[in-house]
């Protein structure tokens, strides 16, 4: 060895630093595994977060009011809504202009769509204006606001003035307060009358049964779980496949099944007048309500509960229970002390399954929920689907995200994510 | 007839005959309600149509329900995927007003009347909207269970009346025709409806009506659901489209018999969307010619009782395609059933619809 080779840094074998080298393959790991989840981060990324996130844009996005309007827009700083007036011709004249190039674009019925969502009325008279006003000419027509007034009265109403001026800006906290089932009056933004904030009760709602039906899932899958583990194999099985077959059968299918089970003119109804428990024109009523939806909702969730649940069982030793017995515990407390806190890891897992698939259900509430078995995801299809009000909607879907963020951080401390096994 | 149906699209675009590559195999997708409707639609236009084109092949997107909302989405992606799209005519009237709906010019564009009589005149004051091509006139309208009832109603206030006509009833869960039915049962002159529903207290009346019957509702939201509560005998009377209750009747059998008065007429018709290439359009302008045309709209209730848009369409209607039965009694617009009728407003819908129908959910949850 020579004296440079000790005084030097370690070389390897191809002459370079070994602490270099030793970097350059580490960093070629790193690459490598990096190129591995890749793919999986660019699904995530294209087919999760980017959706979530132009949601959560859509929610605030108003671009269209400023877009379309600007110069109305920029007119109506001037106008004060408590002069109790309708705003003067420089604003009626720049809505003139604004709307000849709104026409030009298809946009002016967009845009009163937009406004009718906070004041209803708004889109008719934005609709019926745009062919005539596309006829006048800027500079000779004028005074505006006469002509204004002579397609549709409304015009003089400074109520619609104040939405175009409250919802002006190209970020709004409308769909929002709209969701929370808020509205902006000339004093500022107030809740609307207790029987009318539709989505705080249907939110409510939402929460409640879910986690009723959670509980019901537990209370009926978790001696099911518990027996699959502890017999023979074959039979185990046997049960298993019991279980998964619903769980292959169209959710839709399930759904009408229940129907006609529990329909007035159905099947346990008819049995329950031919023995006698009830009269024929008293029959129970079991569908089009909250209980419908809870037991259909139960049957069709109730997989997602004994799986898991199955999973950590069959993981439990039944020598600790063995061991309890044999030391003098009653069958409830070996049960209890023993073999119960080492299944919650099923349960913690099998629960919050359950409960965030119930929380986003669509179709069962709707076919089966009558008036009052409706979820919150109901309303966010009728605002998408229906209304077209895809700003709500898109508030509707982040208020429920947030509340689902919440209730899962309150599990976390009190259940323990790490705590949590699902299989 | 098919080349001078050439000649005339291709006059009307402009387009270099060439384009039109008669061979050249396409593949078009119309968009329509699914079920016995687009059924009729397949017997009587597009089957007939692919055996003399039989280059074009039609593929069908059960989606009308959701057309607005979709075209809207397509029209952001800027990637527009279907060709031909049937829609109600309110629905027509909002594509059109977004610029998402071709503009029709009905008289160089459709066939005229086998007397020479211009389209535009054929289809009259159904042409409700400059891009909107109607195809039938339908209702949504009441059906009962005679056999369970002791008397048979007779006027569609009877759904209010719950000691003569003891018993649940099917109505659509959304304001639209309930709140107009609830207000002329409440005595409001019917040219009178939309003036007082858009006041506070017109509202509060409706709902008072409605209150009355509202625990004997079952309400539902599937233009199939009622003719289903029907037979199962779960409701006693309900509302659905006058189709479904046809095809319930006479092509199934059941025993649910017909209730027209203060039926609620709605159209329901082609839009073309905007922004299609011109081989495509040539085509698709081509079937149109074709598929609205007199003849075109009579067949089409052979297979459904829906009423043919074109008045000359009316003394064609004949007898059902399978059961042999005459049509016109069946129809909406059978001067027997449409003695008391109102046509959906859809203008006043339009702005008032989202927030009746959010004061509706709030109803509905009290």
């Amino acid at each position: 060895m020579t004296d440079a080779a000790i005084d030097g840094p370690v070389l390897s074998a191809d002459g370079r630093p070994l602490k270099q080298s030793l970097r350059r393959s580490l960093r070629r790991q790193q690459w490598r595994a990096i190129l591995l989840i890749a793919p999986l981060f660019v699904f995530v990324l294209v087919s999760f977060l980017m959706p979530i996130g132009s949601m959560l844009f859509r929610s605030v996005e108003n671009d269209i009011v400023p877009d379309t309007l600007p110069l109305t827009v920029a007119a109506l700083q001037d106008w004060d809504y408590a002069s109790g007036e309708p705003p003067g011709e420089p604003v009626y004249a720049a809505m003139a202009a604004d709307l000849q190039a709104a026409f030009e674009e298809k946009t002016h019925t967009q845009v009163g769509r937009r406004l009718n969502y906070e004041t209803p009325g708004v889109s008719s008279i934005f609709r019926k204006s745009g062919r005539p006003v596309s006829r006048w000419d800027l500079a000779e027509d004028g005074p505006f606001r006469d002509r204004f007034i002579d397609i549709d009265a409304d015009w003089g109403d400074p109520e619609v003035w104040r939405t175009i001026k409250s919802y002006g800006g190209r970020y709004t906290t409308g769909y929002y307060l709209a969701a929370i089932d808020g509205e902006l009056t000339p004093e500022g933004p107030r809740l609307k009358e207790p029987d009318q904030r539709v989505n705080q009760k249907l939110l409510w709602r939402t929460l409640w049964l879910s986690a009723f039906i959670t509980f019901c899932t537990f209370a009926l899958g978790y001696p099911v779980a518990w027996l699959m583990a502890n017999i023979r194999e074959r039979t185990a099985n046997l049960l298993l496949i019991l279980v998964l077959l619903p769980f292959w059968t169209s959710l839709l299918v399930r759904t009408s099944s229940w129907k006609i089970l529990l329909q007035e003119q159905g099947v346990i109804n008819d049995f329950a007048v031919w023995i006698g428990l009830v009269a024929d024109d008293n029959r129970f009523q079991m569908i089009n309500n909250q209980f419908g939806v809870v037991v259909a909702m139960t049957h069709i969730l109730l997989p997602f509960m004994i799986l898991p649940l199955y999973s950590v069982m069959k993981t439990i030793s039944p020598t600790y229970v063995r061991a309890a017995r044999s030391l003098g515990a009653t069958s409830w407390t070996s049960f209890w002390r023993v073999y119960f806190p080492q299944s919650v890891p099923g349960i913690g897992a099998g629960a919050i399954l359950v409960f965030i698939l119930a929380v986003g259900y669509f179709i069962t509430p709707e076919l089966v929920g009558g008036a009052d078995g409706t979820f919150i995801s109901n309303r966010i299809y009728y605002q998408f689907s229906v209304s077209g009000n895809w700003g709500l909607a898109a508030a509707l879907g982040t208020m429920m995200l947030a509340v689902v963020l919440v209730l899962f951080w309150v599990y976390d401390k009190i259940v323990g994510v790490d705590n949590m096994k699902l299989g | 007839m098919k080349l001078k149906t050439m000649l005339l699209t291709t006059a009307a675009f402009g387009l270099a005959a060439p384009a039109l590559a008669q061979d050249d195999p396409i593949e078009l997708t119309f968009v329509s309600w699914g079920g016995a409707y687009q059924n009729s639609q397949i017997k009587a236009y597009a089957e007939p149509y692919m055996e003399m084109n039989p280059n074009v092949s039609i593929i069908w997107d059960e989606s009308s329900a959701d057309a607005v909302t979709k075209l809207r989405a397509m029209d952001e992606a800027g990637n527009l995927t279907w060709d031909l799209v049937d829609v109600v005519a309110a629905d027509a009237m909002r594509l059109c007003d977004e610029g998402l709906a071709m503009v029709i010019d009905a008289d160089t564009m459709l066939a005229p009347a086998p007397d020479g009589t211009p389209a535009s005149e054929d289809f009259g004051d159904l042409m409700v909207s400059e891009c909107f091509i109607p195809q039938i006139v339908y209702s949504t309208t009441f059906g009962y269970r005679g056999d369970l009832l002791e008397t048979a109603p007779t006027q569609v206030c009877d759904i209010f009346d719950t000691e003569t006509f003891p018993g649940r009833r099917a109505l659509e869960k959304r304001p639209i025709a309930n709140m107009e039915w609830a207000l002329i049962c409440d005595g409001v002159p019917i040219d009178e409806v939309y003036d007082v529903l858009e006041t506070e207290d017109g509202v509060a009346r409706a709902f008072a009506k409605l209150d009355t019957i509202k625990d004997d509702v079952v309400w539902w939201s599937a233009g199939a659901e009622t003719p289903q509560l029907l037979a199962d005998g779960e409701v006693v009377i309900g509302s659905t489209y006058n189709g479904r209750l046809f095809s319930a009747i006479e092509e199934q059998g059941q025993p649910i018999e017909m209730l027209w008065d203060w039926q609620m007429f709605d159209l329901d018709g082609w839009i073309v969307p905007a922004g299609l290439d011109e081989d495509r359009l040539a085509v698709v302008m081509d079937f149109l010619y074709f598929a609205t045309d007199t003849q075109r709209l009579a067949d089409q209730a052979k297979y459904i009782s829906y009423g043919p848009a074109r008045a000359s369409s009316a003394p064609l209607v004949g007898q059902h395609a399978e059961l042999g039965i005459d049509m016109a009694p069946h129809m909406p617009t059978d001067p027997a059933n449409a003695q008391n009728t109102f046509l959906f407003n859809y203008d006043w819908w339009a702005s008032y619809r989202d927030d009746l129908d959010a004061q509706f959910q709030a109803w509905l949850l009290q």
